[in-house]
């Protein structure tokens, strides 16, 4: 896809590969401790919690709220330059974990803490999928 | 008592020229500097048997210190290449001074030069700005250092109503401290006015809340508090210092507010037996202006949330309730990155001897200065002080 050419493409490793397949899916998946029941995002061979190794994959309901965001006015290099202003937010999610993302489907300035968020995918490559995420009261 | 307490001192201290400096490469600034240094101190380069640097981006090799201690033709019995991002610095004070109190080596050169402004290569530049994060999981978004730290900054504005115009003050606090240092890159005065005037890099954060591209390097030379009596400055005794580490990418933090600093804080305190109210000024990493505000806040000098006003009623200037870099800092001093640190070290130093010119705190006795490194990952905190007990 032309469209995404010189962004920085994520390279899955044995740990993360079943995260990204599942976005490959459209599916937001983050690893469960079986230990303690407690999500985890980045994935680990660890729980960040208690410390077992007892990880399995959970289908996350792909709903959060924006902890905080900024927009960027000058992209980080050219691959960026199309998409530019674009939100870079971190998301609370649901479930419990943080993760950074770009919040799309409405105007940055529309944008503000606090605001409920849900997951879309963006299909970079035959390979790649990036969770993004929406305002849930944007209708998109 | 803790055992580093008052137990080493600095007794040599210089900054190289700063800011656009092309006459020399970040190798032989970092030499300028230990050169320098051993000058301030009256000491020959055979007389140091320690040595710490950092990497430098415009110059990187695989074995920094050894390479300077080459080009210097000394041969210390301990070498050390430090590298946590803006918090090496005192970090690299830590490992001197428990270098020292183990017998490792007796006198220690940290010096630490960059130049990021007139020795960076075409790629280099294009590769450092290029990409910033965890590279699966936060670069794909396409962050920039400052969009980072504006996290920061929106976050306290969410929670606390912190303003612009409050994180603008200390942009503007440190521009009016550079101006009274012969030495610093920028020194002509702007207003909160200007700050907010200026282009917007990552919301909340403009040009102006950024702290400068600089090239620069300064040294210290650090010996035992016994042997430090023989040399032609008074010594600076390091009363305190401690370290707090809590994450490396903005993501994992479990707080956007609040920092390690507040470890760091409470572990140099705790070993000075001082506190807050006991320094005369505070040097803090201010790559951003955001950066200040929590810092202020988990250092102790005001309290959760109170930085924004705190700073709006002028207590961090000079003549104020605890001046903040009183050099200029990163925003207006210089920024050669990860040496950034050192001229906080050196500025304190100055303050400690009653060598600080027109900038001078009166009667300055004690002050602490605080580094920052990754994105508000690695933290250090040192308390300086003329007495050693
Ligand atoms: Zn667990």
């Amino acid at each position: 896809m032309d469209a995404h050419a010189g962004k920085h493409f994520p390279r899955p490793t044995p740990v993360s590969r079943p995260y990204w397949e599942g976005c490959r899916e459209g599916r937001l998946l983050l690893q469960l401790c079986t230990g303690c029941n407690r999500h985890q995002f980045y994935p680990r061979i660890l729980c960040s919690h208690c410390g077992a190794s007892t990880l399995a994959w959970a289908q996350a309901s792909g709903h959060g709220t924006v902890q905080s965001y900024t927009v960027v006015r000058r992209p980080v290099s050219p691959g960026y330059a199309a998409d530019t202003p674009y939100v870079i937010a971190l998301i609370a999610l649901a479930e419990g974990p943080v993760m950074m993302s770009n919040v799309v489907g409405c105007a940055p300035e529309d944008v503000s803490v606090g605001m409920p968020v849900e997951v879309l995918f963006e299909t970079w490559s035959g390979e790649i999928t990036v969770p993004k995420f929406r305002p849930v009261t944007a209708g998109a | 008592m803790h055992p580093l307490r008052g137990a080493i001192a600095i007794v040599g201290a210089a900054d190289t020229a700063v800011g656009i400096v092309p006459g020399m490469s970040a190798t032989e600034l970092c030499v300028d500097a230990a050169l320098r240094a051993l000058g301030d101190a009256g000491l020959r380069k055979d007389q140091v048997d320690g040595l710490i640097t950092c990497n430098a981006m415009a110059e990187p090799c695989m074995y920094h210190a050894e390479t300077i201690a080459e080009y210097l033709q000394i041969f210390p019995r301990y070498c050390v290449s430090a590298a946590t991002g803006g918090g090496t610095t005192f970090a690299a004070l830590h490992q001197a001074a428990s270098a020292i109190m183990a017998g490792l080596c007796h006198t220690v050169l940290i010096t630490m030069a960059d130049s990021l402004r007139s020795g960076m290569s075409r790629d280099q530049a294009m590769k450092t700005q290029s990409s910033c994060g965890h590279p699966q999981f936060e670069s794909p978004y396409g962050p920039t250092v400052p969009s980072l730290y504006a996290l920061i900054a929106r976050a306290h504005m969410a929670a606390y109503g912190t303003t612009a115009e409050q994180m603008a003050e200390v942009a503007v606090a440190c521009r009016a401290h550079a101006a009274l240092h012969p030495g610093a890159q920028m020194r002509e005065p702007i207003s909160v006015q200007d700050v907010l005037a200026s282009r917007l890099i990552a919301d909340p954060l403009h040009l102006l809340d950024c702290s400068l591209v600089s090239d620069g390097g300064a040294a210290v030379i650090v010996t035992s508090a016994d042997r430090a009596r023989d040399f032609p400055h008074a010594p600076v005794y390091l009363l305190g210092i401690g370290e707090g580490h809590s994450h490396e990418h903005i993501s994992q933090a479990h707080s956007l507010t609040t920092s390690a600093a507040r470890e760091a804080g409470e572990r140099a305190y705790a070993m000075a037996g001082l506190g807050p109210s006991d320094m005369q000024f505070a040097q803090l990493y201010d790559c951003f202006t955001p950066t200040v505000l929590v810092e202020l806040e988990d250092l102790g000098f005001c309290g959760v949330g109170e930085s924004g006003p705190f700073v709006q009623e002028g207590h961090i200037r000079l003549g104020g309730r605890i001046p903040v870099n009183t050099h200029g800092g990163l925003l207006s001093h210089c920024h050669p990155g990860n040496p950034g640190s050192m001229f906080a070290l050196t500025e304190s130093v100055l303050q400690l001897r009653g060598a600080a010119g027109a900038r001078q705190i009166q009667g300055a006795k004690v002050g602490l200065a605080h580094a920052q490194g990754g994105i508000m990952s690695s933290h250090a905190t040192i308390i300086l002080g003329t007495e050693r007990n």
